[in-house]
């Protein structure tokens, strides 16, 4: 379809601002830009049509299932949107007196023990503004912890080969090198690797659990137990929180630091990729190394902005994303004490639900049916048998209206896909969708080829995506 | 208490039993007894009703000013109603980060627009798809024009403070020296300090311009201080004033920054606001984060696609050029939305209202005894000296509904936009006459 600048009119647009009501203000000529931007001029009903069309091709939770594996996709409730709309919030200066605040403060406030609660954490910080800056930030917290202690040849993180990109990616730029620990044969982190890999330069390990297998570790208290009596520290990936809020908690099994995902866990939506936001919670040792400032509450319930003494610094300016956190804050005070427990079992059963239908149906799940809220099937013996791969599963399930699952993570399998039901979807939707992947593997076996071409319904087919990175086209060329 | 559980329990009773399981206890039985937790210390749930009133009730308790004369890096401006009405539709709210491009084309295209848009906001070549926030789009500029041989960079003491710490922290952690360099008594960096600070082993210098106390930077002097010693020159902007200022590209800048919340975010208590980050063609692949590409598809229709991403984390671990996942598109579309809206002379009347508000602004107050304490030009934002106690006039101000400058640097930092029109600040400057006299 047309962009903005290929439907814009020289002299087309709205009046949006007044004429001038004070003198112009007359700039040395030097200091002013020498040509316009040649942004869209566009009456507001042709622009209004225009991101109706964008729209209508864009896939979101509202739109149909969205199994993607790790992203919890869950229903994005609109309360929460009615809410952190409320000019009250919209409207309030991050520099404005505290005084005058009170009411951000306390949403803060409420947050932040809730997260606390939830993870078995005793601090928090809401100022990360998405889940890899969240990693970042704890491992700046586990950094400050060494240094602190004089300890500075800690300068390795461990990272099992099925974390998520973000896991390494975020111990580099915290200044550390990482060490990568293979997994066992059933999927969990393999003990013997990993007491060979701790040692006194051991600065923390990075974990998910349950992993991005879906599998919780059984051995999780002696794994943080090892990273501990080699004086590491312990990093809980929240990617998956959404499997075990209420059931079991980061904090107990012996984690000393975690982020959570407020866009995953917490029904906040991902916008197309963001804002998300990504607190950080610690246990009590770690506080003075938070990023400032932190809400501090007195014994009348007045709430001000408190610098810790030895913080590691600001991560984002202010205080992070605001009004993620009045979302998030709406969504945990609706569910509650026995409706956050019960969104992780229902994630879980309905995961647990998918992998027995599709594994009945044919599909292979390398490490069982029985899973925490996500599971990985593995298309590789159906590739080898028909040609027809992960991918071509995944673009054929697309002209059935649908998001496809996580393809080709984790990478310890091949042929990947990795399917996240979430708690918000009925029992009807996760039969349809089983019998959407058994008519896919009867074309596999009947008609493989075809699904190399897939999707057929679909605005556009399978991108060039080598062209699109050999010769970048990044930005729309004027026509001169 | 509420719950968003489509299925009844009944429901869910019958897909435990298929199963075989009794309860939803035993799809926990693989965690171990002592790591299993009893019930939470969280209030009962609310139903909708509730919720509604109780985050109200917060909400009220915040001071709602009618008259915002502070900036400082958080600016209320006005925004156009169709800016909200599009970019709270539920297609774009609820997608997740657009990685199967033939049901993404809506949300690809619009990160595509939005970078034609930056790129002729700021005269750069690339703009990548957002970061988190102008703070961390400086922190990873700097970082990006890190070199074998250039470990070291040169910033600015008269940039905004929360965009010093952010970089600070950033190259803490890669154990990057951060030399500032101080202002000079008119509130521009020292140039012959800066010129001093640089050499052989500077990678990047970083001038915010306007700069945190309002004053217009001498950029040329600056891309020429740091090209001489062979650095990049990184610009930080504010994204109105391009409207009729020179260009990050015009001045020769390498990469060009800035707070992207003013192009259509409410202020929001500090976010979610949008890290703008652009560059030049030779700097493409080494930018962080999100891109978004044209290409086609196999019968030669245009197709959007995420690009370049050998950059990235999911692809390259502990080699990417950093970590950034999520990302503030909802907000990128806020401002392309917004860009789209006013056009090319909204933006420039936008910005000639702000620039001709303040300088109105900062001539009646002189006329109280605030005088600038700069006499360079500035934008939007000046400082003053206070010839009271700064403390009472910002609590006095506050009782009669006005958010007075910010106190720093030893006076008051005001700013003004296209709200506060002459009759706003005539008024404004009444209720600051009366405080003064008291």
């Amino acid at each position: 379809m047309k962009l903005l600048f290929e439907r814009s009119v020289a002299g087309r647009g709205q009046t949006v601002f007044p004429q001038l009501d004070v003198p112009e203000v007359a700039f040395d000529q030097a200091l002013l830009r020498r040509d316009m931007p040649r942004l869209p001029q566009m009456a507001e009903v042709d622009l209004g049509r225009h991101y109706t069309e964008l729209a209508s091709q864009t896939h979101g939770v509202n739109d149909g299932f969205y199994p993607l594996g790790s992203c919890t996709m869950k229903y994005n409730p609109r309360v929460n949107e009615q809410v952190a709309a409320l000019p009250g919030f919209t409207d309030i200066h991050p520099l404005q007196p505290v005084e005058t605040a009170q009411g951000c403060l306390r949403a803060m406030h409420e947050l932040e023990a809730m997260l606390c609660e939830i993870c078995g954490m005793d601090a928090m910080t809401l100022q990360p503004a998405a889940g890899a800056h969240g990693e970042y930030t704890g491992l700046l917290l586990i950094r400050a912890h060494h240094l602190a202690n004089g300890d500075t040849a800690r300068t390795k993180i461990i990272v099992p080969d099925s974390a998520h990109g973000t896991n390494p990616a975020s111990a580099v730029m915290a200044g550390f090198t990482v060490v990568s620990v293979p997994s066992n044969a059933q999927g969990g982190v393999d003990l013997d690797a990993l007491r060979a890999a701790v040692g006194p330069d051991t600065a923390g390990l990075m974990l998910t659990n349950p992993n991005t297998l879906g599998l919780f570790d059984p051995n999780i208290l002696q794994i943080c137990q090892i990273v501990h009596e080699a004086g590491g520290l312990c990093y809980y990936d929240g990617a998956n929180l959404n499997a075990v809020m209420g059931h079991a908690r980061p904090g107990d099994m012996g984690f000393d630091c975690v982020h959570v995902n407020l866009h995953k866990t917490f029904s906040t939506p991902h916008g197309g990729g963001g804002p998300g936001s990504g607190p950080v919670g610690c246990k009590a040792f770690l506080a003075p190394y938070l990023p400032g400032p932190r809400v501090a509450q007195d014994a009348d319930g007045h709430l001000s902005f408190e610098q810790p003494e030895q913080s590691v610094g600001k991560v984002r300016s202010f205080y992070g994303n605001f009004l993620v956190a009045v979302r998030a804050l709406t969504y945990i005070l609706t569910l509650g004490r026995e409706g956050i427990p019960e969104a992780s079992s229902t994630a879980v059963l309905n995961a647990n639900y998918l992998a027995h239908l599709l594994a009945e149906a044919g599909y292979d799940l390398p490490y069982g049916e029985r899973c925490m809220h996500e599971f990985v099937i593995d298309c590789g013996p159906l590739k080898a048998k028909t040609g027809v791969s992960a991918m071509d599963v995944a673009k054929r399930l697309l002209d059935f209206g649908i998001h496809p699952p996580t393809m080709y993570f984790p990478l310890i399998v091949h042929e990947a896909l990795m399917v996240e039901p979430t708690e918000t979807e009925a029992r009807e939707t996760l039969d349809e969708f089983v019998q959407m992947m058994t008519a896919i593997l009867e074309e596999a076996h009947t008609d493989g080829e075809r699904l190399h071409g897939a999707p057929f319904t679909c605005p556009i087919g399978r991108p060039d995506e080598v062209t699109a990175a050999r010769k970048p086209h990044l930005r729309y060329e004027f026509g001169e | 208490m509420g719950s968003y559980l489509p299925e009844t329990r009944e429901g869910r009773a019958d897909m435990l039993a298929s199963l075989g399981l009794t309860g939803p206890d035993e799809l926990y039985s693989v965690v171990p007894e002592e790591v299993r937790c009893g019930s939470l210390n969280l209030p009962e749930g609310l139903s909708e009703l509730e919720v509604v009133g109780r985050m109200e009730a917060l909400a009220s308790e915040n001071v709602r000013f009618g008259t915002v004369l502070r900036g400082a890096g958080a600016y209320r401006h006005h925004i156009p109603a169709i800016v909200r009405t599009i970019t709270s539709k539920e297609e774009f709210l609820t997608a997740y980060t657009p990685y199967q491009a033939e049901i993404s084309q809506g949300v690809l295209q619009s990160i595509f627009e939005y970078q034609t848009q930056v790129c002729e906001l700021t005269g750069m070549d690339v703009s990548n798809a957002s970061v988190y926030d102008g703070a961390t789009a400086a922190a990873e500029a700097v970082l990006m024009c890190l070199e074998r041989k250039r470990g070291q960079v040169v910033v600015a003491e008269t940039i905004n403070p929360d965009v010093m710490t952010v970089i600070k922290t950033y190259c803490a952690s890669r154990n990057v020296p951060v030399v500032s360099v101080p202002a000079a008594s008119d509130l521009g960096v020292d140039l012959d300090a800066l010129r001093a600070a640089v050499g052989p082993t500077t990678a990047a210098v970083y001038v915010q311009s306007p700069n945190y106390l309002g004053v217009i930077e001498d950029m040329d002097a600056v891309v020429a201080i740091a090209h001489e010693a062979g650095a990049k020159a990184i610009m930080g902007f504010n994204p109105i004033s391009l409207g009729i200022l020179r260009t990050p590209g015009e001045y020769g800048a390498d990469a060009a920054v800035g707070e992207g919340q003013p192009l259509g975010l409410p202020l929001g208590f500090g976010g979610p606001y949008l890290g703008i980050m652009a560059t030049t063609k030779a700097l493409m692949r080494k930018l962080p984060g999100r891109i978004v590409g044209e290409t086609t598809d196999a019968e030669g229709r245009r197709a959007f696609v995420l690009t370049l991403q050998a950059r990235e984390q999911h692809i390259r671990r502990e080699k990417a050029s950093s970590n950034i996942c999520s990302n503030e598109a909802l907000c990128a579309m806020t401002a392309s939305v917004y860009l789209a809206t006013v056009g090319p002379e909204g933006l420039a009347q936008a910005a000639r209202l702000c620039a001709g508000h303040a300088h109105y602004l900062a001539d009646s107050l002189a006329e109280l005894g605030f005088v600038c304490k700069s006499n360079r030009a500035f934008f939007n934002e000046f400082l003053t000296t206070c010839p009271v106690d700064a403390d009472q006039l910002v609590s006095a101000l506050a009782k009669r509904g006005i958010l007075a400058g910010l106190p720093t640097h030893g006076g008051i930092l005001w700013c003004a936009t296209e709200l506060n029109t002459r009759a706003d600040i005539d008024r404004a400057v009444c209720a600051i006459k009366e405080v003064c006299d008291l």
